[in-house]
């Protein structure tokens, strides 16, 4: 079985998010980007599979900017095998993202691909999905546990009431909740090794796909800011504001 | 063209997001029509038809609709969609799940989770855990918005009479199977719903320790939430979590107790209206965000507050 996972670099999740003045967008100048923490627990769980004999290859591959190759070589670093970086410039939506990696798929035949469920900066939570549908594959989104089972996996999802399991076969596309594992860090011989592992650089005007913006980011501003609080004494005094002053219990 | 509401149900009724979707459908366009898809799913139907802001209901039914594979559902949705300039539902894990299916199939780029209504083609959005608003305007012909639920209030459920018109089922797909779904039954109110809720994180430092939220939050008829922290750790179910990733609540009180305040847990509760933060670090980035804080050992703090709601005669539920 061949899994390919694909990973995004986005702003640091520890980062404190800085609007531009001229509402353009964010700042992303000398802000530190790290990979989107659920692609992570996908390259993990990918390697995990892989380990435990019942995968022969794991592809990374990102779409983006020059340095979003950083992301490929971490996951190379942590065990997957080789790399894809598809390079354009600026922002893609996920739409055009699927579409990509629709024709990666094409190319790879992978049997699984795995990513996370949703990207932090721009939390939109629909490559998965959409690259599914393209590919008319099932799709296992949101996924806390993954049994592989010869052609099939059995995945658990994480949802509003609960929990739920589903059996998809195999080729298939399942997105990954951060519950799902802990992601490992790389050693540094990893990390040196890593740096001898194959990556494919291919221009996305290459593959064919229309990826013109359909949606405008007309502004980008600040959410309105909480008006400062107090600090309350004891748990009396806190009773009493909430019964008297905010009068919500 | 109207706008086609997907609602959420359980085949015996609507779950209560459906009322907040169709207020922000029918902010887009007057004209509301709303899919229901499902097995024996008659009664929610009618409580469908119920709602005065829709103006048609169509129902779908069939065995492979029981579990609501997104799978089975986004080819009846794709049929349907040529009528319609909208397609539109709940960001939850339901509409999540769906949506983007739909979209992909239409061609269309999805707008994510939006939280107003600036006109049928601009909508406001978070970006980065709610750090940014984004406006955003869709050019696609055919629109698939997710709207975050809390964002809209739900809409009238009685008065309307809208007709329901049978839809033909599409194929099932076959490589998609349901096995089961664990949900946890509780007398409590539902977290996304709720006027208050009493949240616990890292700090509790055990599952066991949660009784003491538990109690305060049936003395408040308070529903309960818990940070990733503590959902990781093992004290608590994953659907108590409030956050980025998890739900997004607004309710008139929220108490965080022992929550530090990561970003992408404020992200799922700044918008309650009166916060109030339990914390021993009186540094702890919850108290930027809280009408009320108490620098505290939640240990002690606890058992005074449950002390002091009991000495209170009337609570209001």
């Amino acid at each position: 079985m061949k899994i390919l996972v694909a990973v995004k670099r986005v702003i640091d999740y520890n980062v404190q998010i800085r609007v531009k003045e001229d509402g353009t967008g964010v700042v992303t100048d000398n802000v530190k980007m790290s990979t989107n923490p659920p692609d992570d627990n996908a390259i993990e769980e990918a390697v995990k599979i892989k380990e435990a004999g019942k995968a022969t290859e794991v592809v990374a591959v990102t779409v983006g900017e020059e340095k979003a190759q950083e992301t490929v070589r971490k996951a190379l670093a942590v065990g997957a095998d080789r790399g894809i970086h598809v390079k354009v410039d600026g922002i893609l939506e996920p739409l055009a993202v699927s579409k990509i990696l629709q024709k990666i798929v094409d190319k790879e035949k992978p049997d699984l691909v795995f990513m996370g469920k949703q990207a932090i900066d721009d939390d939109c939570n629909q490559t998965g999905q959409m690259l599914s549908a393209l590919l008319n594959w099932p799709q296992a989104t949101f996924a806390s546990k993954i049994d592989v089972k010869d052609n099939k996996l059995e995945v658990t999802r994480e949802i509003d009431e609960g929990l739920e399991t589903i059996e998809i076969n195999v080729p298939a596309i399942v997105t990954c909740d951060l519950r799902l594992n802990e992601p490992r860090y790389a050693s540094l011989p990893n990390i040196m090794k890593a740096k001898k592992k194959p990556i494919e650089e291919i221009a996305a005007s290459d593959l064919g796909v229309d990826v013109s913006p359909r949606l405008e980011q007309l502004k980008v501003e600040e959410p309105p800011k909480r008006k400062a609080g107090i600090k309350v004494a004891n748990v009396a005094e806190l009773v009493q504001k909430l019964k008297n002053e905010a009068k919500v219990i | 063209m109207a706008v086609l509401l997907i609602a959420e149900h359980n085949n015996k009724e609507l779950r209560p997001f459906t009322l907040n979707a169709a207020t922000a459908a029918s902010q887009i366009d007057s004209d509301v029509h709303a899919v229901i898809i499902g097995q024996n799913s008659g009664d929610a139907a009618k409580q469908l038809s119920e709602l005065p802001v829709v103006k048609k209901v169509l129902s779908v039914e069939g065995a492979h609709y029981e579990n609501f594979t997104a799978e089975n559902f986004a080819p009846v949705i794709v049929k349907l969609a040529e009528n319609y300039s909208h397609i539109v539902c709940s960001a939850n894990t339901f509409g999540k799940n769906l949506m983007p299916r739909i979209a992909a199939h239409l061609d269309t780029s999805q707008v994510s989770d939006i939280i107003k209504v600036i006109s049928p083609d601009t909508f406001l959005r978070p970006i980065y855990a709610g750090n940014a608003f984004a406006t955003i305007k869709s050019n696609d012909a055919k629109k698939c918005v997710t709207i975050r639920p809390t964002s809209f209030d739900p809409c009238e459920s009685t008065g309307g009479s809208a007709p329901i018109e049978k839809v033909d089922a599409s194929e099932e797909f076959s490589n998609t199977k349901f096995i089961k779904r664990e949900e946890i039954k509780s007398d409590r109110p539902e977290l996304g719903t709720a006027r208050i809720v009493v949240s616990g994180g890292r700090g509790m430092q055990s599952g066991d320790n949660f009784k003491l939220i538990t109690e305060i939050a049936d003395k408040l008829g308070a529903a309960i939430g818990a940070s990733r922290a503590a959902v990781d750790a093992g004290y608590i179910s994953n659907d108590h979590q409030v956050g980025q990733t998890g739900k997004v609540v607004v309710p008139d009180l929220y108490i965080a107790v022992g929550i530090s305040g990561a970003i992408q847990h404020l992200a799922g509760m700044k918008e309650s209206k009166v916060i109030v933060a339990i914390n021993k670090d009186g540094e702890a980035p919850i108290f930027s965000v809280a009408d009320y804080g108490l620098e505290a050992d939640l240990f002690e703090a606890l058992p005074q507050f449950m002390e002091e709601l009991n000495k209170l005669n009337t609570i209001q539920k």
